[in-house]
Parts: structure tokens; C-alpha cells; sequence
């Protein structure tokens, strides 16, 4: 059977490669000094999607990005590793969006899509770690959800089969269609782009950035409708505004400390019973575990 | 890690003045472009879509391959039941290859490729083989497939090269226990059956890179009776994993060890001719020698960058007598020499490639329509730049990427020589270079021709020619003055007409030759972009001074001696 299937994906500043530059004086992330990246978990679910595409003739993988318009890169990056196009999300009405305000606006913007098999994302994002928008979407939309996904291992007769990667082990469910899944980690890495895709496609663009490329661009532009990424804005979907950016996000920042690591000495203890047992208490008590 | 992204060194190659006459070339017109959706509209569109090309593959080196590389030295390929299994990283790094559509990068369109120039072609296997020496081979074997592309018929063409570029792998099969240099002893039969037009094939061949490949391209004796290089035809052979070809034996090796060299027994293994009959080794096995010169120089090229990495890492870390010993004397001038000879070998590796690529071009143009007399000439003259390049690249790359490997592991002293470090593997894998596809002794060979006829010469007064950056005028008086001393030792061996003495000394005139032009393609490249200033430089003060020593040797060797070394 062909699969309509949306991949949640989301540009992140690149937190794994954290220089001494990373953090501001005020404690906030300095995302000119970080690289933006493709999530890693959403590229992972990237996969687990293209391989359902390449396993069901006809099925569709489209990616579906709420950011800024460089956020574009990261549909260009799908597309180059065979996604069929994508829809970026984007305006100042969606900014300052905690995971609720994010999650509602996502949920309208995949109602607008129209009937969806599959939702598939990261099982979250390496700037917040919050891992809540996936299972909010779900919710939102009123579908069934699986988390913490390894493999998708079948689709048949609108069911799916899902193994799930869970910390003392794994385990195999099987659910209905329309389904929405949050893809671990541990599964597979995402393929490399393809050159002949990335040749293809390295001219696709948002409305906004043809028009920044000017009119000779535009030209080619018009005779390659493969070319165009979907921008929407907050008209293009069906809201209501109190449930988005700052008023929909009932999550404020009280406070942001930079906490930097400063402490070099070290310790000796010997072997015995009352050593280790006055350590564990220490750590216990100072929060360092527990 | 992206080992395209990270060395502006590369990309600069794809700026060369000659680019845009190699890829309009290449490209007829940008006609391609209402055909297939990923061809090119122009020339900076094509070299746009080079550029991104080498990016997916320098990611690919640096994510996949390069980390792959030690376990797949330690496990190696095996054979089971008569078939080669590849170590694990070796088939992930091939898979990655495959699923990203890098093989076939330089075939047509039509058959599946991406119809890359030359240039980005061995700037790819450049990077496969920092990443991976051993690995490198299977990735270049797709060679095999331009061979088809050049010389075979349309059926043959239709046949396999889409299949190539879908991942199956190329082996060219010449060596036999008994032909080794000398390919004209060749044994392997290929009868022709008249009943269902087929050749089939039976005998051994031993040495065989990736002897188990899916399309074998093999030199076999068609002409019953004879026994010289005329009597062998080329054959391309589609391996069914059958009893017909089967791996005997796999070599137990020094280094790239992730490379699978096979003993493989043909038993009527059926197979089409290439090209013409008895042209085997005069015209496609020479052709075909020549881009796998090609490929060991972007081998070697490839593992001396990796040498170059290793050495300069350690030396920064490595602290001894207080400071890190990239800043005593003796290490920084052994970690500037690698750079230097890198940066040299790798601008003669690219010059050569735009001589090839700029005569593939036009034979395939050839192919299509007459050459105008002017293109005809071109033709011929690139023709003839490659095949000087060629050997000399061969000879340099791969004895500079051992002299490389050799101070890689210097640098790193007594931890250099434990197997926790890569320069070892590094070390190991270069000892082939200078061995297969030919030795560098008849590199020399094939290049003291250009010697005597002044091809080299003729192109050393061409560099001379050129306008550069008056920073390096100086350097240029050098030059002038080892270009001298080389046509002074030319002449005198020419004058004893004597050509044992001149076979004696034929490699040490070759070098001066080399020595030279290097100088003058690094103070070229320099000029261009300041990134090649030191090396042209460090280049050459060291090829200055091995220039006056050869000279030096000639002018006061007793040719009676010659009896001595006997």
C-alpha cells in the first residue's frame, strides 16, 4: 500500500560541537557562534521514513519544519536524501513558541495536509531535550503514538508494527493507522545524500528565498515545480492566535544560569565499607546522583 | 569530519584557468540539461554540482570510511566457499558509496553516471584514499567501466555500465603467475564458440584487486599459436558467482589489507569481446594502465594528505623538554617536507588530470562528430602531455607518499611504531605504490622518452613562459638555472650514445625533470593563491638541491663503472 507520510524535523544550533564561545555572558545560547544543524533524532526518523518509502511503491515522505527561514536548509537537506518536498512553518507570530505553542501550530499545519498515514519524528530536539513536542502532536491530533521507536519493522493493512527501544530492553508493538511515532537514537543513521538528488534539488526554494534570488533565478525557477518548498505562514493554517508563539506558551524562563565546571580537585579513598558508604551519602545529598 | 569542506586546497583545483574549457567539453553545450533533471545549465553550474558532488564524498570519508579504516585493516576480507566476503566496514563504506550514487561518477548520463570531468573524479579518489588506501581500490576499480565506455560496442556499453553504477564492482584482470611486468606472456585462453557467439574463458590469474567483482574486464589469448602481446584480446565477463570463476586463494599482504587480491580460476567462464581482436594489450590495456596511473597517483596523493594529518596532529600534542616538538628544528622541518612534497605531487597530480581530461574529451567528442584540424591538434597535443604526466606522476606520488608515511611515523617516535597510532597502517599501505600498476622503475621507462625527445623540456619553457606573482621571480631564476643543469646533463648523455648508460641514469634525469616542474607548478599555484607560498618555497630549496646532486652524479660518473654495478 502507498503511505502518505509527514516527517517532523527541526534545525537546531549544533550543541554536540560546543566551543568556548557557545554560551553568551547572560547565560542564553549564542547561536551565531553554533552551527545550525539537522536534529539528529528527526534524521534518524528521516530513515525509518524513507525506508517505508522505499519498501511501498507510491508512498510520499514530505518534512514539515516550524523556524526561521533558514530553516529551508534542512527540507533541501531532506529532499537531497530522497524526501519528495516539505512545508516550512514560519513567522513572527510563531516565535517564542514553547513545546505547547509548537505543538499546536505543527498539529494545524499537518490538519491542512489533509489525510497523513504516518507522522514520524526525532524523539527530541538536542536544544531543549524536552522530547514532548512529538507526543503533544499526536495528542492534538487525537492519534495513537508510539515512542521511543528503533525500527519500523511492517506495514500492512493499515497496521504497523514498531520496536521500541526501551531502557531494559526492547519491545514490539503493533498499532492502527493513522499512527504518529518517535524515532530513538539507536536507530538506524539516516543515508547519505544522493548526488543525483542533491544536483536535482540544490536549486529548490521557499517562496521568499526566490524572491531574494531575483528575477533570473525566478525563470528557472518556474518551469521546475519540483523546485518549490511550501512556505506558510500563520494565515496559511487554520489557528486560534491565543494558542500560539508567547501567548500559547505557558512555559517562561525564570532564570538562566551559566553553570561552568571549575572544580579540579580530586580525592583518594581507600577500599574499605565506611569509605564508599560516606561517599555515596555526600553524593546523595549533594544531588549529584539520586 | 568532511575531508572535502575542510582543505580549500581541493576546491582551488576546481578554479583552474583550464576548468571551463575541460567541462564545456565535456558538457557539448549543456545539452544534457533538457534531459535529466540533475545536469547542468552552465559552467558554474556544473562546477557548482562538482563541488557538492566531492562534498557528499568528503563526508562520507570522514563519517564512514576514515573511521572504518582500522578495524577493517585488523579483520581483512575472507574467503568462504570460493567467494570473497568483505571485512564489515569495507561493505558499509561501499554500501554508503552505492546508496549515495558516487559510482559510475564519470560515466554518461545515459548509462546511469554523472558525467564528472576528470578533475573531481580523482579529487574523489584522492578522498576515498586519505580516508582508506586499501579501500580505495575497490572504489577505483570503477575505471574499468570508462574502458567500456571508451572501447566497447553499444550492446556491451548498454549491458553494464547502468549496472555499475548501481554498485557492482569492477576487477581487471591481467596478472598471471607468469606475466607480471611483462603482460605479453599472458597464458588465460579465450575460445570463441560459434553455436551461441560467446568466448569462454580458462586459466588462472593471480594478483587479482577485487578479484570476486561482479563485472571483470580480463586479458586472455584469443589467438591459438601465438605468444606475443598481438595475439591477446580483451574480454568483458559477467561474474554469475558460479564454478566458472572461482576464488582459489586470497593473499595474505603488508598492507591495504581491506583490498581483496585474489587467485581466481576461470573454467569456461563465457565473455564478450572488447573492441577489436588482438588489440588486448596494444591499445585498451595501455589505456587502461594509464587511468590506473592516474588512480595511484590520487592514491598516493590521497595518503600522503593522511600522513601529513597524522604527523602534524602529533607533533602539536606531543610535548617533550617542556614545549610540543613541532617547535624544535628537526620536527618542523620533517612535518613542512611532507607538506611540501604533498602540496608538489598533488599539483602535478592535478595538472596531469587536466592533460587527460582535456583529451578524453575530446575522444569522446571524436566518437560523436568530426574534430575540426585545430581541435584535432589540441587533441593530440593533451594526448601527449598526458602520457609524459603520467609516469612521472606515478613515480612521484607514490615514492614522495613512502618517503611521507616514512617521517609520518619518525615524527611520532617509539609511539609510531605500536599499533595504537595510524601512522603504521599508513606506512604499510604505501609500500604498494610505487610497486603495482607499474613499478617505478619502468615509470621511468615509460617517462625517459619525453626525456630525450624534449617533451619535458618543451613544457618546462612553457611553465617558464608564464606570468607570476614577482614574490616568486627569484625562485623563477632558480628554476631557470636547474633547468641548465638538466638540459647539460641530457646532452651528455645523449652525446655517449650509449643506451645502457642512459637506461643507468634514465631515472635520475627524470627526476631532474620532475624536481623542476613541480617547482614551476607550485610558484604557478602560489600565485594564484597564497595558501602555496611556503611549500613553493620549501619545495624548492629541497628540489634545487636534488637536481644539482643528480647533475653532480652525471657530470662525474666514469661510465666504465657501470661494469662495477653488475
Amino acid at each position: 500500500m502507498s503511505l502518505k507520510i509527514v516527517v517532523l524535523a527541526k534545525q537546531v544550533p549544533d550543541t554536540r560541537n560546543v566551543g568556548k564561545d557557545a554560551m553568551k555572558a547572560d547565560g542564553t545560547v549564542n547561536r551565531a557562534a553554533l552551527p545550525a544543524i539537522y536534529n539528529p533524532e528527526d534524521l534518524n526518523a528521516l530513515e525509518q521514513a524513507l525506508r517505508l518509502k522505499d519498501k511501498h511503491e507510491g508512498t510520499t515522505v514530505h518534512v514539515l519544519t516550524m523556524g526561521p527561514a533558514r530553516a529551508a536548509d534542512i527540507i533541501r537537506e531532506s529532499m537531497f536524501r530522497g524526501a519528495d518536498g516539505g512545508y516550512l512553518l514560519s513567522g513572527r507570530e510563531f516565535a517564542g513558541s514553547d513545546t505547547l505553542a509548537t505543538s499546536y501550530a505543527l498539529s494545524c499545519a499537518i490538519r491542512k495536509l489533509g489525510k497523513v498515514d504516518i507522522i514520524i519524528c526525532g524523539r527530541q530536539a538536542i536544544d531543549g531535550d524536552t522530547a514532548q513536542v512529538g507526543p503533544q502532536v499526536a495528542e492534538k491530533l487525537g492519534l495513537p503514538q508510539v515512542t521511543y521507536a528503533e525500527e519500523i519493522l511492517d506495514v500492512e493493512d493499515g497496521a504497523i508494527t514498531v520496536k521500541r527501544r526501551l531502557e531494559r530492553g526492547v519491545e514490539t508493538v503493533k498499532g492502527k493507522l493513522p499512527m504518529l511515532v518517535t524515532v530513538n537514537g539507536s536507530a538506524a543513521p539516516c543515508r547519505p545524500r544522493h548526488a543525483k538528488l542533491t544536483l536535482k534539488y540544490k536549486f529548490a526554494k521557499t517562496a521568499s528565498e526566490v524572491q531574494e534570488a531575483g528575477e533570473d533565478y525566478a525563470e528557472r525557477f518556474c518551469c521546475r515545480p519540483y523546485l518549490k518548498i511550501e512556505e506558510w505562514g500563520v494565515n496559511d493554517i487554520e489557528h486560534d492566535p491565543k494558542w500560539l508563539g508567547m501567548s500559547g506558551s505557558p512555559t517562561k524562563v525564570k532564570q538562566i544560569e551559566s553553570v561552568v565546571f571549575t572544580a579540579k580537585e580530586s580525592r583518594r579513598l581507600t577500599p574499605a565499607d565506611a569509605e564508599i558508604d560516606a561517599l555515596m551519602k555526600e553524593l546523595i545529598t549533594n544531588h549529584t546522583i539520586g | 569530519m568532511n575531508f572535502y569542506k575542510e582543505n580549500p586546497a581541493l576546491k582551488f583545483q576546481l578554479s583552474h584557468p583550464l576548468m571551463h574549457k575541460i567541462v564545456d567539453l565535456k558538457e557539448q553545450g549543456y545539452a544534457d540539461k533538457d534531459k535529466y533533471d540533475y545536469a547542468p545549465q552552465d559552467f558554474e553550474d556544473a562546477i557548482d554540482s562538482y563541488d557538492r558532488i566531492l562534498e557528499i564524498i568528503g563526508e562520507i570519508c570522514g563519517e564512514i570510511i576514515a573511521p572504518n579504516a582500522e578495524d577493517v585493516d585488523h579483520e581483512g576480507p575472507q574467503v568462504i566457499n570460493n567467494r570473497v566476503k568483505y571485512a564489515r566496514g569495507t561493505q558499509e563504506n561501499h554500501d554508503a558509496l552505492t546508496k549515495a550514487g558516487l559510482y559510475g561518477m564519470a560515466l554518461p548520463r545515459q548509462y546511469g553516471g554523472l558525467n564528472v570531468s576528470m578533475v573531481p573524479y580523482v579529487m574523489a579518489a584522492e578522498l576515498v584514499s586519505r580516508a582508506d588506501a586499501g579501500f580505495a581500490n575497490i572504489w577505483g576499480l570503477q575505471d574499468c567501466a570508462e574502458t567500456i565506455a571508451e572501447f566497447a560496442d553499444e550492446d556491451i556499453k548498454a549491458e553494464f555500465l547502468p549496472r555499475v553504477c548501481k554498485g557492482e564492482t569492477c576487477s581487471m584482470d591481467l596478472t598471471e603467475p607468469d606475466a607480471g611486468s611483462d603482460l605479453q606472456a599472458v597464458q588465460l585462453k579465450a575460445t570463441y564458440n560459434e553455436a551461441d557467439g560467446m568466448w569462454y574463458l580458462n586459466g588462472v590469474k593471480r594478483f587479482i584487486t577485487n578479484g570476486d567483482a561482479q563485472i571483470k574486464l580480463v586479458l586472455a589469448r584469443s589467438e591459438a599459436g601465438t605468444n606475443d602481446g598481438r595475439g591477446l584480446s580483451y574480454f568483458v565477463c559477467d561474474n554469475k558467482h558460479d564454478d566458472r570463476i572461482k576464488v582459489r586463494r586470497i593473499e595474505n599482504k603488508l598492507g591495504i589489507k581491506g583490498s581483496p587480491t585474489c587467485e581466481l580460476v576461470f573454467t569456461n567462464a563465457p565473455a564478450k569481446l572488447v573492441g577489436t581482436r588482438r588489440m588486448g594489450l596494444i591499445k585498451y590495456v595501455m589505456s587502461l594502465m594509464n587511468g590506473a596511473r592516474l588512480g595511484v597517483g590520487a592514491q598516493s596523493v590521497g595518503l600522503s594528505a593522511a600522513a601529513y594529518e597524522e604527523a602534524l596532529a602529533y607533533a602539536k600534542d606531543r610535548k617533550q623538554f617542556g614545549k610540543a616538538i613541532i617547535e624544535f628544528p628537526a620536527v618542523y622541518e620533517m612535518v613542512s617536507m611532507i607538506k611540501a612534497k604533498l602540496d608538489a605531487s598533488r599539483a602535478l597530480l592535478y595538472e596531469c588530470t587536466r592533460f587527460v581530461d582535456v583529451y578524453k574529451a575530446y575522444e569522446m567528442l571524436e566518437q560523436s562528430r568530426k574534430l575540426t584540424p585545430e581541435e584535432k591538434a589540441e587533441y593530440k597535443e593533451y594526448q601527449k602531455l598526458a602520457d609524459a604526466f603520467t609516469p612521472l606522476l606515478k613515480m612521484f606520488a607514490s615514492e614522495f607518499a613512502n618517503q611521507n608515511a616514512y617521517d609520518c611515523i619518525q615524527v611520532h617516535g617509539g609511539s609510531g611504531f605500536m599499533k595504537d597510532y595510524a601512522c603504521e597502517r599508513l606506512y604499510r599501505d604505501a609500500r604498494i605504490l610505487t610497486i603495482y600498476e607499474g613499478t617505478s622503475q619502468l615509470q621511468t621507462v615509460a617517462a625517459i622518452r619525453h626525456v630525450t625527445t624534449g617533451g619535458y623540456l618543451k613544457q618546462i619553457r612553457a611553465y617558464e613562459a608564464m606570468d607570476i606573482n614577482p614574490e616568486f621571480t627569484a625562485l623563477k631564476e632558480r628554476l631557470v638555472k636547474m633547468t641548465a643543469l638538466y638540459e647539460q646533463a641530457v646532452n651528455a648523455v645523449h652525446e655517449a650514445k650509449d643506451q645502457e648508460y642512459l637506461d643507468f641514469v634514465a631515472r635520475r634525469l627524470v627526476e631532474m625533470a620532475g624536481h623542476i616542474i613541480m617547482g614551476y607548478l607550485l610558484i604557478i599555484d602560489a600565485t594564484r593563491d597564497d595558501m602555496f607560498r611556503k611549500s613553493a618555497f620549501i619545495y624548492l630549496n629541497y628540489g634545487e638541491a636534488e637536481v644539482k646532486k643528480h647533475a653532480e652524479f652525471i657530470a662525474t660518473f666514469n661510465r666504465d663503472n657501470i661494469d662495477l654495478y653488475k
